[in-house]
């Protein structure tokens, strides 16, 4: 039998041991001993979360086509076998050779949300590697990290030897010839670090010092070597329809939160919504031809075996061939019982059309993303979502059968008023009066409206990176007020109302825009037994407080400022194309309840045409 | 035209469990382009049924699945359709087209037809209990007029006597292939993908199905529970070597599976 790392009791005295054993469909076996670099792939949280994550699949593949480079895969051990691993010093180990981490090339961690922080030190530990980059030595592998985390790293940068800011598909190669180079040539740890940091889009944390002021906020950033440059340029893939994409991705044998198979549409959003971190880091958005979907979308059907197959992206309804993409998929695939499914979509008549196709109306819920109750406040955050569209497409749904809305809101948003958030109480009321407007025989059932807040989180290279973030008690009290609101609506009995953990959003607040300072309350929130924090079930707020408290760090000085337009703000040394000046005029813009055209309607000169790709070449002005 | 799939599970595959095992078969047949039917409605899926669950854990040499096919194949082409898209750990051993008369019978799904079933359970290491004394015991312990357990049932826990439902056992290969008439090649086939331990191990071959079914785990948990001594699941290998029905004829003849005539 082949090897496994665990014993057979191990695995068969805790939860899922499928998690543990590799061997999947597609997993590429190669001989160890016939590569030069021997890379881990690692996505910081259980299995069956990892696994869902298109990234690691991309990285996967186009790192296994390097005939020199043999890349696995690691994913957190759940609770249960973390205490075992402990408890009998069983070091972490990657799936595919199930061979101990600590002895790879290269350890990669995508950093994909700041709750799963706590479990990089969970791996880092498991697999004996010191949680520190400057403790490290040639002994042990390089830990790199990569993912939209990068966009602030600062609060983890100690834990990594090298971050790798922006798209994946670029310069991955010349880093692996830089360290097969280094290591021929018999160079040392740091003199690989000094050759990955001229390469563009490598940031090398330990190259560069931070200097406070008396109120704490940074006086200065630069570097201590002359190998790293002041500002690093994010890293972006302009071609999306003739590069890296797999066309075997793996197939886990146990259910992973997606469990079908992902097709990336395009990368980036033309919309620009205030809030949102991805529509910027992102920019230029780049669409994929539509022959590339429909023969990878193919190969990939045909190599999993998947019943499913979903159009990734942020905003589906944007994308320009959109209909032809949907209608070739449900005609060929359809007959052959694959689902289509197409998050992302605006609702209008053509999504109407294709969902009906779809879906069993019977059971799926029709979903809208307002954020905002008001128009008002629709406009500040720059969503382009009038009542007037949400009205006609539920009604328009209503009346082809659906009869279930879930509603997504944010509560805490700049400028916001408690009229705004009463505004989302009625406009989810609104909805349920359209559907009861409609006569008997022409709709189905009972609506069910589900009504959600999240509690909004400042992200950095957005308009609202100097924004003040709402306490945690004020996010207490504005959710009782609306819950109070909901249930004076005349159709209340049709209105759910789900809301999120403010302990959770305030934690994440001050991870998403902190500083180097924070490292050591991760560590200590670790030690204090925090993994998993981005489940509910497992979040110890109080490991965490205790862990601020120790080191004096207040919480309200990353969450409660309204910062300076001048203030040098942790990650200014990354340039993502979109200027500071921009991001500053666009919150500007919010405050004045002033509306920004999209990329397609009118360029508004953020910077990213830099890239010189994407929409921004394809817009006349 | 209905179908009946014989293949061994076996390696690390004994860690996916029977719902995920059957989505992983699936996803097989579509790897594969197998031209299998599917149910009608809004969410269509594959007509196919496994004879009987595995415990995760358990290796096997002896599964079963019926389906039904739109398309004519024959064995040797629908074997190597299987075995190139899967993973090491499982293997496609035999597929039997399923006349219209056998699906015509009141009981024609092997899950409704399974009876009896096969198995070898080893012993990991020798530390849970000496051969010698095993054998020694377990002779014993098989020569008792009566192993009680408790069951529990839709009224509570009732008592039942097991040892009518161990048909056969014995510790060696080659005598428990005389004691229930399967051939030395039979058995070969019935043990391919069993794990190899360096101590003892005993067959069984105990009634199975809806009717009665006895896992070889609970006839091992009884007999340590007669020694007074715990038993630990884990320390045993339990590999299924084959499933059986009653023949047609009325007697209580045993065949595999596999076998329509």
């Amino acid at each position: 039998m082949k090897k496994t790392a665990l014993t057979d009791d191990i695995l068969l005295s805790i939860e899922k041991p499928a998690r543990y054993i590799g061997n999947e469909v597609n997993m590429t076996v190669k001989n160890p001993a016939d590569v030069d670099i021997r890379f881990c792939m690692c996505f910081p949280d259980v299995y069956e979360v990892g696994m869902s994550h298109l990234g690691i699949q991309i990285l996967y593949d186009m790192l296994n086509r390097f005939d020199d480079v043999y890349c696995e895969r690691v994913y957190s051990p759940w609770i249960d076998l973390d205490k075992i691993m402990r408890e009998k010093d069983i070091p972490l180990f990657a799936l595919e050779s199930q061979d101990m981490i600590k002895d790879f090339d290269f350890l990669g961690i995508t950093l994909q949300y700041e709750m799963c922080y706590t479990n990089i030190l969970q791996i880092l530990d498991l697999s004996q590697i010191p949680l520190l980059s400057t403790d490290r030595t040639n002994e042990h592998p390089i830990v790199i990290g990569g993912g939209p985390c990068v966009y602030n790293p600062e609060p983890i940068a100690d834990f990594f030897d090298l971050l790798y800011i922006g798209e994946g598909e670029t310069v991955f190669r010349e880093l692996l010839l830089a360290y097969k180079e280094n290591k021929k040539a018999g160079g040392s740890r740091r003199r690989f670090l000094e050759l990955a940091a001229e390469i563009e889009g490598i940031y090398v944390p330990i190259f560069y010092d931070v200097s406070y002021n008396l109120d704490e906020t940074i006086a200065d950033f630069k570097p201590n070597n002359n190998h790293a440059k002041p500002i690093i340029r994010k890293q972006v893939e302009l071609n999306l329809s003739n590069t890296y994409y797999p066309e075997k991705p793996l197939v886990p044998y146990i259910q992973a939160v997606q469990d079908r198979v992902v097709l990336e549409i395009q990368r980036g959003c033309i919309r620009g919504c205030r809030f949102c971190q991805a529509g910027m880091i992102y920019r230029p958005v780049r669409e994929r031809s539509i022959e590339f979907l429909k023969e990878t979308a193919k190969k990939m059907l045909d190599n999993t075996g998947y019943d499913e197959i979903s159009l990734s992206s942020l905003s589906s309804s944007d994308y320009s061939a959109l209909k032809e993409l949907v209608y070739y998929l449900i005609d060929e695939y359809k007959s052959q019982g694959v689902n289509i499914s197409l998050p992302s979509l605006r609702i209008d008549a053509f999504a109407l059309d294709v969902m009906s196709k779809v879906q069993d109306i019977r059971k799926s819920s029709l979903t809208f993303a307002p954020e905002a109750g008001s128009q008002r406040l629709r406009d500040v955050i720059n969503k382009g979502l009038s009542e007037e569209m949400i009205l006609k497409g539920a009604n328009d749904a209503f009346l082809s059968g659906w009869n279930k809305v879930k509603l997504y809101f944010m509560l805490g948003l700049p400028t916001e008023s408690y009229e705004d958030i009463e505004e989302i109480a009625i406009l989810s009321d609104k909805i349920a009066r359209l559907f009861y407007e409609i006569p008997k025989q022409d709709r189905n059932g009972k609506v069910s409206i589900v009504s959600s807040t999240s509690f909004f989180v400042p992200k950095p290279f957005t308009p609202f990176q100097w924004t003040r973030m709402n306490t945690k008690g004020e996010y207490k009290q504005k959710q009782r007020f609306l819950s109070e609101k909901i249930k004076t609506q005349l159709n209340k009995k049709s209105i759910k109302y789900n809301w999120h953990d403010s302990e959770t959003a305030e934690l994440e607040g001050v991870l998403a825009r902190g500083d180097r300072r924070l490292s050591v309350v991760i560590i200590d929130a670790y030690k204090n037994g925090s993994i998993f924090d981005a489940w509910g079930e497992h979040f110890n707020y109080n490991a965490w407080m205790k862990a601020f408290e120790k080191h004096s760090i207040d919480i309200e000085f990353y969450n409660g400022r309204e910062r300076d337009k001048d203030e040098i703000l942790p990650w200014d040394f990354i340039d993502t194309g979109v200027t500071k000046q921009f991001l500053w005029k666009e919150y500007e813009n919010a405050k004045n309840e002033v509306v920004t055209l999209n990329c397609r309607q009118k360029c508004s000169g953020c910077g990213a045409a830099i890239f010189n790709g994407g929409v921004c070449n394809s817009v006349k002005d | 035209m209905n179908a009946r799939i014989k293949f061994s599970k076996y390696g690390v595959l004994k860690f996916v469990g029977h719902l995920d095992f059957m989505r992983y078969f699936q996803k097989a047949v579509r790897r594969a382009g197998i031209d299998v039917t599917y149910t009608e409605g809004f969410s269509p899926h594959q007509v196919m049924s496994f004879a009987m669950p595995l415990s995760l854990g358990a290796t096997s040499d002896g599964e079963y699945m019926d389906t039904e096919l739109n398309s004519n194949y024959e064995e040797q082409d629908i074997l190597k359709l299987f075995n190139d898209v899967m993973s090491e750990g499982v293997e496609v051993t035999r597929f039997i087209k399923l006349p219209d008369w056998e699906m015509n019978k009141k009981k024609c799904t092997a899950m409704s037809l399974v009876s009896a079933a096969d198995y070898k359970a080893s012993f990991k290491t020798n530390a849970i209990i000496d051969a010698n004394e095993f054998k020694k015991e377990f002779i014993a312990f098989m020569n008792k007029e009566s192993i009680l357990i408790q069951k529990k049932t839709k009224k509570g826990e009732a008592e039942i006597d097991i040892r009518p439902y161990i048909y056969e056992y014995s510790f060696l290969s080659d005598e428990f292939a005389k004691k229930t008439n399967r051939t030395t090649l039979q058995m070969k086939e019935a043990e391919l993908h069993a794990d190899e331990y360096n101590s003892t191990s005993v067959y069984l071959r105990l009634s199975a199905g809806s009717a009665v079914n006895i896992k070889p785990e609970l006839v091992l948990k009884s007999f340590f529970e007669c020694l007074n001594k715990q038993f630990n699941e884990h320390a045993v290998q339990i590999h299924r070597m084959e499933l059986y029905k009653n023949a047609d004829d009325g007697t209580n003849e045993l065949i595999p599976l596999f076998s329509i005539f």
